[in-house]
């Protein structure tokens, strides 16, 4: 196929890819965890039938309108994206792939998007516990689909109850698909890692208005579900990270070598962690390098002997499998993204237990340092996220799925014109909508609450005539 | 699974999920189309999108449900349908985006010019799918240049005839058609709005009558589509026509909910024709026989196919379920009147706290 300003069909599908997967990955996993919050809170306001907590969630529940309503459109990109880029991938995996793929609309959307609006619009049509469970069956939803996806995704990584058949990837057992040891890891992080997300913009806002002593009582209440959901979320998703990270030595030892910078299997006997790199493909070594003794090891595999392979080793045991080709990632930006992911996750939980701390001396509204910290948090989850995918998508190149089909095989015969027009509309309009997310966000959570007829629902409420249905 | 061909069923099921994934969403963009030509005032736009306000996310996951279904049932299918149409199927997904965030975002800020951006979004974002779907549907009955596994071979040229044109027109127009006759039945009878909307059905089910005729009598004559086996050759076609005709005497003898039933009749109808006329294909190639995509050479294996159809068995009903629930409880009219604020229903207002019966808001 020929290319358009040197960029080939396969390029821009990739580049577009990224681009709409990174953006959709803004608004995911802060609707699971901010569904999981707003649950919490409407709980409380059922439990104690305060009408000021009640007031608290619809304001936090017109937030999560703002930010539903992106995830969900940018969401049907995701899957058409699969066919309209991707034949040779749907073709090859779409008898395992598409299985979670339907499971994750029947089970997660239908009751995502039915339920939202029931809670939101139901009040004083259905009974109280029915709104109470409607939230919940959300927030049960956004956590289903986040589920099934990343057994979708988990596949790709670590192909586990299949068989190639007529070139194309076969089920041979679901169940060994649904319980992908990696893709139990992964959900483990990712959930965290969403939990996070909607924690820290809870606590930002809540801070905010503590700071000004609006609806000091309500606006604690927040804070406290935040800050503990901030600290167990940011615990579980450094944990399940360090997991993943033993096992990717086990599983993808190239993408594990490319996190580390590790041209070359180390000659010791033990394994040192590269502290700062600069990796270079071209030369197949870095240019500078830090590293600290025995920490690899230790980090890699619990002892202070062990080694990882090294990316010129895995090469040629590659090309002696594979053929010839070039095996390794690109190292540079997967050795930093990897890095940034890994430091913002530290942030995370330090400043969660500042924050705790705080919580304890009883000086939720007098945060001192603290304040300026928790107002710019919020983006620390969304670039750990950003950094995240980038390290684990980039790292596994050339691969779409892992040993079986190369990226460069996926891709559709697409007339490269169409693939620039398409990616240039999805920067257009994504760049507004993440503009007028986040002034819609800013401006909302600024202004704070108002009495409950007045707190606005972000779909206009229909006028609905008293009595029954004429 | 019960002596069945599974793949047989599986396009069973996916021709039914597109019927009521057009069903469903085929009245939003019905009103959201209409409603430029309709409401008159700020008061009479926010009844028009009441009318689907709880509904149209749910209504729009029937089609992530049907793409999902083809993509694990007919993989080669999924691929081929959409590198092909890539384009048409790039705009769908921009303007299922547009739609969706000027239904949330249309109320965040109390600002006409920021309403009239979100209006004019809705609208283009209304129009595009509703041609866009049926001009997919005909190229996918009329076939494609495709080649060897599933290559498409043509440009986009080879997608635009008359007749996949006329496909396009005619589902606009039912679109419109089906919108209308919703909109009957979810505003209050008395307001003019409801006046306009039932005026906006009869003169709509004129034009979309002579679409959706001209349409099937082109595949049939000109093109010599439908060509389904056995009796079912005539069957659909003509259930279309008669129904068109049920919908025109509904509306005269003012049964809205009968008119409703009808267009919806008529949108499952020519869905079905276009999956039935399908059959043994599931994407014919207009480069030869050889390189159809059919049932056979595009399915999944049976485990998939099992797999799926017992989730399906499974779910499919509790949705049925609950979306029908929700339905029931947002089945109040929806008044377009002013005199609607002091019912003491929820009122949208943001700044300054009250806008929602705000008369500075409307337009006239």
């Amino acid at each position: 196929m020929n290319d358009i300003f040197g960029f080939s069909a396969l390029d821009l599908s990739r580049f577009q890819f990224a681009t709409t997967s990174i953006f959709h990955y803004f608004f995911v996993p802060f609707t699971v965890g901010f569904s999981l919050i707003v649950a919490t809170l409407q709980t409380i306001a059922y439990r104690t039938k305060d009408p000021q907590i009640e007031n608290l969630t619809r304001f936090f529940g017109h937030l999560f309108f703002i930010n539903f309503a992106v995830g969900v459109v940018t969401g049907i990109v995701q899957e058409f994206q699969f066919g309209m880029n991707w034949q040779g991938f749907s073709n090859f995996v779409g008898n395992i792939f598409g299985v979670p793929l339907a499971l994750e609309v029947l089970m997660a959307f239908f009751l995502e998007s039915t339920f939202l609006g029931l809670w939101w619009f139901g009040r004083g049509k259905i009974p109280r516990w029915a709104t109470l469970a409607s939230i919940w069956i959300v927030a049960l939803g956004t956590s289903i689909s986040a589920y099934w996806i990343i057994i979708a995704n988990a596949w790709m990584q670590h192909p586990v109850g299949f068989e190639i058949k007529g070139g194309r990837a076969v089920l041979t057992d679901f169940w060994a698909v649904m319980t992908n040891p990696k893709a139990l890891e992964w959900f483990a992080h990712i959930w965290t890692g969403s939990v996070t997300v909607g924690a820290f913009f809870v606590l930002a806002v809540s801070a905010y208005h503590l700071r000004r002593g609006h609806q000091v009582q309500a606006f604690r209440t927040s804070f406290r579900v935040a800050a503990l959901a901030a600290a167990l979320g940011s615990l579980g998703v450094v944990l399940a990270g360090h997991e993943q990270g033993q096992s990717a030595v086990r599983d993808q030892p190239m993408k594990y070598a490319a996190f580390s910078a590790l041209w070359n299997t180390p000659e010791g006997d033990s394994m040192p962690e590269s502290l700062v790199a600069l990796p270079s493909n071209a030369l197949r070594e870095n240019r500078f390098e830090i590293t600290v003794p025995y920490v690899g090891s230790f980090l890699a595999f619990n002892n202070f002997h062990e080694k990882a392979k090294g990316l010129n080793e895995l090469q040629a045991e590659y090309e002696a499998k594979y053929g010839p080709g070039n095996y390794v990632p690109y190292v540079w930006p997967v050795y930093w993204a990897f890095r940034v992911m890994v430091g913002l996750g530290g942030v995370m939980l330090l400043v969660s237990l500042w924050t705790l701390w705080q919580w304890r001396r009883g000086k939720e509204a007098q945060l001192g340092l603290l304040y300026p910290v928790l107002l710019a948090m919020p983006l620390a989850p969304h670039l750990a996220n950003f950094s995240g995918w980038i390290a684990t998508e980039m790292g596994r190149q050339p691969w779409i799925v892992q040993g079986l089909l190369r990226t460069s095989d996926a891709v559709s015969s697409l007339n490269p014109l169409w693939v620039l027009l398409s990616l240039a509309a999805f920067w257009a309009i994504y760049l507004l909508l993440l503009g007028l997310d986040f002034y819609l966000l800013t401006k909302t959570a600024r202004a704070g609450m108002h009495e409950p007829e007045v707190q606005a629902p972000s779909i206009p409420a229909p006028h609905y005539l008293p009595g029954g249905t004429d | 699974m019960l002596g069945l061909d599974l793949p047989t069923v599986w396009l069973f099921v996916i021709g039914l999920t597109f019927t009521v994934y057009f069903f469903l969403d085929g009245f939003t963009f019905g009103t959201g189309l209409l409603q430029p030509f309709i409401a008159r005032n700020e008061r009479e736009r926010r009844a028009m999108i009441g009318t689907v306000g709880p509904f149209w996310a749910a209504n729009e996951v029937w089609i992530i449900l049907g793409a999902g279904a083809i993509f694990a049932a007919f993989p080669l299918w999924y691929g081929t349908l959409m590198t092909s149409l890539y384009p048409a199927f790039t705009l769908i997904l921009l303007s299922l985006i547009g739609r969706g965030v000027a239904f949330e975002y249309r109320a965040e800020v109390d600002n006409r010019r920021w309403r009239l951006f979100w209006d004019v979004t809705a609208f283009i974002c209304n129009l595009l799918p509703a041609f866009l779907w049926g001009y997919i549907l005909a190229n996918m009955v009329r076939g494609l240049p495709i080649g060897a596994s599933g290559r498409y071979e043509g440009g986009v040229s080879d997608t635009l005839s008359l007749f996949t044109v006329l496909g396009g027109l005619a589902s606009l127009g039912m679109f419109v058609l089906h919108g209308a006759t919703f909109a009957l039945l979810r505003l209050d009878t008395g307001g003019p709005l409801y006046a306009r909307a039932r005026r906006a059905a009869l003169s709509w089910g004129a034009v979309a009558t002579v679409l959706v005729l001209g349409f099937v009598y082109l595949g049939f004559v000109g093109e010599g589509l439908f060509a389904t086996p056995g009796l079912s050759e005539w069957l659909f076609p003509v259930g279309a026509a008669l129904n068109l005709a049920l919908i025109w005497l509904a509306l005269t003898w003012r049964r809205d909910g009968l008119a409703f039933f009808a267009t919806g009749l008529t949108l499952a109808f020519s869905t079905a024709t276009v999956f039935v006329s399908l059959f043994p294909n599931v994407l014919p190639s207009t480069l030869g026989a050889a390189y159809n995509l059919t049932l056979a050479n595009s399915a999944s294996e049976p485990y998939t196919l099992r797999l799926l159809s017992y989730a399906s068995l499974i779910f499919l009903p509790l949705i049925v379920g609950y979306q029908g629930w929700n339905f029931w409880v947002f089945r109040q009219r929806v008044s377009s009147r002013d005199d609607a604020e002091q019912t003491g229903e929820l009122v949208y207002g943001q700044e300054g706290g009250h806008a929602g019966g705000n008369h500075t808001a409307s337009g006239h």
